[in-house]
């Protein structure tokens, strides 16, 4: 790993400015994407600018049907919390599956947002959910946040500082993992929320994305077998050493039958 | 190069390294605690897992300068002189070990699990433990090890 300079600012205006002074500086937060980028050499940045020492982004707040997590809460503080279970157990079910128990420890929620990884699970849940992305300067709907392979809408320098979850009426999501890893193969988010029926497909295509099928025939009928028949296309899925393109076409199906019949 | 000061079962350790410096590169290199392995350094295999404020966390995938300030426990910080930590004895009573080279973490990542719940079930341990690969035991007699353990560390026995 080439060296860099390392800074540990205290508030959220003073890392903004070392980011934007210091071209191709990156944020750290627990550092589970980024360090092994850096070790193989695919990133170098020529400095880090840690966000452990900022305050008041660690938090969880449940606010009537939003839950508000801060981004640098760990996956296995969501994964923890009685208040993420409760409001949208869904959530914290998928948290609890996130890599493993050693990077849930490190791991943070505004990471795994502003770093895409195309088989990460938390932008199934985004997407499925209708997050709302909070930065230092503004908010992103997740519709149109996720944009393509490791790519959001987040202009240079932007820190994500929380994500707003509505509360949907019952969600559940389902995922086939790398046996190593545990990203997702495949990860289907389904949710019933205030504004219809959402189906979001992570570990499949660039990025996550819906499936405006899947929704069609689930507001007809929220049953696995409302799914029979209803396939998403191989055409543009991922193909490598774990699944071809027409397997993960077809766990689509299966993850989303198993979501649709685990839904609370 | 810079100095850092690191916290190290219970002793406060000044090395001089780089920013790019892994945890288990000033563990190992800097501070002679090769009781933490290397195994497949891509976060995977877990045979790096070290304690960070009482949190099990991979050392390849953490920077030594961003353990500064933290209480860092490795394998070595355990026993008590000759007394084998809980955890250890029940490793050596169970034999959840073959070649050992993943055991260390195996050990540090039980003693979290234990911390936080104190009478695992099977699928508990197995599902705690995903993210330490063991290439002999075929895991049957670590799970065993490590519910023992988490009994023995909790006031069992």
């Amino acid at each position: 790993m080439k060296d860099f300079e390392f800074h540990r600012p205290a508030s959220i205006k003073d890392a903004v400015a070392l980011v934007a002074g210091t071209s191709g500086a990156k944020y750290l937060a627990g550092g589970q994407s980024l360090l092994p980028v850096m070790k193989l050499d695919l990133a170098e940045p020529p400095a880090l600018v840690s966000l452990a020492r900022l305050p008041g982004l660690a938090d969880i707040r449940v606010d009537g049907g939003t839950v508000a997590i801060g981004a640098l809460c760990t996956h296995d503080q969501v994964a923890r919390s009685a208040d993420v279970a409760k409001a949208i157990p869904a959530l914290a079910a998928l948290a609890s599956h996130i890599g493993d128990a050693q990077v849930r420890n490190r791991g943070t929620l505004g990471g795994s947002v502003a770093h895409a990884d195309p088989a990460a699970d938390y932008p199934a849940a985004l997407l499925g959910l209708g997050a709302t992305i909070v930065t230092d300067r503004g908010k992103h709907a997740a519709d149109s946040y996720f944009k393509g392979l490791f790519e959001t809408s987040l202009a240079d320098g932007e820190l994500v500082t929380a994500v707003h979850f509505p509360v949907p009426r019952r969600a559940a999501y389902a995922k086939f993992a790398h046996r190593a890893s545990k990203y997702a193969v495949v990860g289907v988010f389904v949710a019933e929320t205030a504004g219809g029926v959402r189906v979001a497909i992570t570990g499949a295509g660039a990025t996550v994305f819906r499936s405006a099928a899947m929704e069609a025939a689930l507001t007809s009928s929220m049953t696995p077998g409302a799914l029979d028949g209803i396939t998403v296309p191989a055409d543009d899925l991922n193909a490598d050493a774990e699944a071809s393109a027409e397997y993960r076409a077809h766990l689509i199906g299966v993850m989303a039958k198993r979501a649709v019949a685990a839904l609370r | 190069m810079p100095k850092l000061t690191l916290s190290v079962n219970g002793q406060p350790r000044t090395i001089d390294c780089a920013n790019a410096t892994l945890l288990v590169e000033a563990l190992r290199e800097h501070l002679g605690l090769t009781g933490t392995h290397v195994g497949c350094d891509s976060s995977q295999c877990g045979a790096c897992t070290v304690h960070v404020d009482g949190r099990s966390v991979k050392s390849c995938t953490m920077l030594a300068v961003e353990a500064e300030g933290a209480a860092i426990t490795t394998i070595e910080g355990l026993a008590k002189g000759n007394d084998l930590h809980p955890m250890q004895a029940a490793f050596k009573e169970h034999h959840g070990l073959q070649c050992g080279f993943c055991t260390p973490g195996m050990v540090m990542s039980a003693c979290d699990l234990a911390a936080r719940n104190p009478a695992p079930s099977e699928g508990e341990v197995r599902h705690w433990l995903e993210g330490n690969l063991c290439r002999c035991t075929g895991y049957h007699n670590i799970v065993k090890a490590v519910r023992a353990g988490a009994g023995d560390m909790n006031g069992g026995k």
